[in-house]
């Protein structure tokens, strides 16, 4: 195991974090903000308690994984999309570091970006509203398994991506709408029961709802199945992963 | 001794149905400055990539220090500095982070001595907290020399490292090449300009359409190139050489007007003198004559057109 470059590779891309500030911290705390303003405080009130949690508290959960999986993706895709694009790849392909510790390095990197991102967006909410956390242990546990999960999306997307465009489009046509009617703001129970049917093959459903129960106690799916679920995308994000390693995919001709 | 670099029987063709490199066989000696000559396309950045690890290869193999480039890649490739044709660089990155990130890459633990001393042999250490998109194109180059040189390697890749860099800046880094030859470290370097190889190489391999096409040692070559000929064109048409002057080896045009000499300029008799004299002897008269050298340029351009 090559530790210096794994920590090299970490260390760069934490330094890339700490230089954009601004748009990695401040941005996604002022927009988590704007939602308890609008949805919690504005609409929140108006709003039933949903298994005996207030509208405002039932957000947080959600939004929390809303950013963590949009910035999960955005963060590892932009992290390896970025160096082909200038070429810098070369180095990181040139180097006696195994395809492993490559991804071990770039996803474990953005990973913990938006682990940190999504405790800060859990602070700024327990300024807002009442929280609490039954269970720490599934919290942190959901907190990274998803972060592991959408960053190695996000790494399969970056380098997929051979335009800009396309570095856009998987999070704007499917990571987006996935957590919106994946969850985040309601329950799915509130759906009709056709539109309940057609959540379930959302896996958002589960990651959401996994999270919220280790909140609150409640959730719309059974623990087990959300857990297993999240399980099963992670290891679909690894095959595919593998396969990029194994055949070179648009690393090498 | 072992070669630091074996390469054989490498081909390689892309997906598109484009052979970059049929057959090379290719051996670096151990120290050696080995300068790889080649048109644009011939496959000189195929066959370093190959060897980096950048390029998957079709068939053949290639062992650095004796190590398998696929099947024992990290003890090859920690041997191996790499300095691409393209300035690729982390814009933002300060030199002194970039510099130190590539140590790190290729499995050394942090030194900064050995860092300062790589910046300041590359006159870098003034800019050692310059961000890279400040810098200028040549000094970007040594950037990324300093890069490829940051793990310590002892074989140095040079993909056209005076390519766009003014003659002082060449100057500078065949100095660093140089000095980098004397610590041990082999170089090969791509090259177009032919008084970049005819200055710095030990050894010179010639590509041309995926085929290497010649390698000599670049004496060798410069003794063809130190070989002239000299014409003289006759007042009289000779029907045929006159007896007694076999030993000059002269060649005889078909009008029967021109004699060909061919001699060494670097010998210590041309044979000129007794040439002229035993010609006059047998009677020949001169209307003009002409001599030629031909340049390492000419045998390149030779080469690469009958190849």
């Amino acid at each position: 195991m090559n530790l210096y470059a794994v920590s090299a590779i970490y260390r760069f891309e934490m330094a890339r974090a700490g230089r954009t500030l601004l748009q990695s911290i401040v941005s996604p705390v002022i927009s988590t903000s704007l939602y308890f303003v609008v949805f919690g405080a504005a609409i929140g009130p108006r709003m039933a308690e949903i298994d005996g949690v207030g509208y405002g508290s039932f957000l947080v959960p959600g939004l929390v994984m809303l950013t963590l999986l949009t910035h999960s993706v955005s963060n590892a895709s932009f992290g390896i999309y970025f160096p082909r694009f200038v070429g810098t790849i070369y180095e990181v392909l040139s180097a006696p570091v195994s395809p492993m510790e490559i991804v071990v390095s770039y996803v474990g990197a953005a990973a913990t970006k938006s682990i940190i991102l999504g405790l800060i967006i859990l602070a700024t909410a327990a300024l807002f509203v009442p929280l609490r956390v039954e269970h720490p242990f599934w919290m942190v546990t959901f907190l990274v398994l998803t972060a592991v999960t959408f960053s190695l999306l996000g790494f399969v997307i970056g380098i997929w991506a051979d335009n800009f465009e396309k570095l856009q489009l998987v999070p704007l046509l499917i990571v987006t709408p996935l957590t919106f009617l994946g969850g985040s703001f309601y329950s799915i129970d509130m759906l009709p029961p056709f539109w309940r049917t057609v959540s379930l093959f959302n896996p958002v459903v589960y990651l959401v709802s996994g999270f919220r129960w280790s909140f609150f106690g409640t959730s719309d799916v059974n623990i087990a199945v959300s857990v297993g679920m999240t399980l099963v995308f992670l290891v679909l994000c690894l095959v595919a992963v593998s396969w990029i390693f194994r055949t070179g995919y648009r690393l090498k001709t | 001794m072992q070669p630091i670099l074996s390469i054989s029987n490498l081909s390689k063709t892309y997906a598109s149905g484009f052979q970059a490199l049929r057959q090379i066989n290719l051996e670096i000696r151990r120290g050696e400055i080995f300068a790889l000559l080649g048109p644009n396309g011939a496959g000189k950045t195929t066959l370093i990539s190959i060897v980096c690890g950048l390029v998957t290869p079709s068939a053949g193999s290639v062992r650095v220090d004796g190590h398998d480039i696929i099947t024992d890649y990290r003890a090859a490739r920690s041997i191996i500095g790499l300095v691409p044709q393209e300035l690729t660089t982390d814009s933002f990155e300060t030199v002194w982070a970039t510099v130190t990130f590539s140590r790190g890459l290729f499995g050394k633990p942090a030194n900064p001595t050995y860092v300062e001393k790589v910046l300041k042999d590359l006159s870098l250490w003034d800019k050692r907290n310059a961000k890279i998109m400040t810098l200028s194109g040549g000094m970007k180059r040594r950037v990324l020399i300093a890069k490829a040189l940051a793990h310590e390697p002892r074989l140095l890749f040079l993909d056209e490292p005076t390519a766009g860099v003014d003659v002082e800046l060449r100057r500078d880094m065949w100095n660093v090449v140089r000095a980098l030859r004397d610590a041990g470290v082999t170089v090969i370097l791509t090259t177009h300009y032919i008084e970049e190889a005819e200055e710095m190489a030990d050894r010179i391999g010639v590509i041309n359409r995926g085929e290497l096409i010649l390698v000599e040692d670049k004496d060798e070559l410069m003794r063809k190139l130190g070989r002239k000929e000299l014409t003289l064109y006759l007042q009289a048409p000779l029907a045929a050489l006159p007896p007694g002057l076999e030993r000059y080896s002269l060649a005889l045009s078909a009008d029967g007007m021109a004699l060909t000499y061919v001699y060494d300029t670097q010998g210590e008799r041309t044979g000129i003198t007794t040439l002229l004299q035993d010609l006059s002897a047998a009677g020949i008269r001169f209307r003009d004559l002409q001599t030629r050298q031909s340049s390492l340029e000419e045998i390149f351009v030779s080469l690469v057109r009958n190849a």
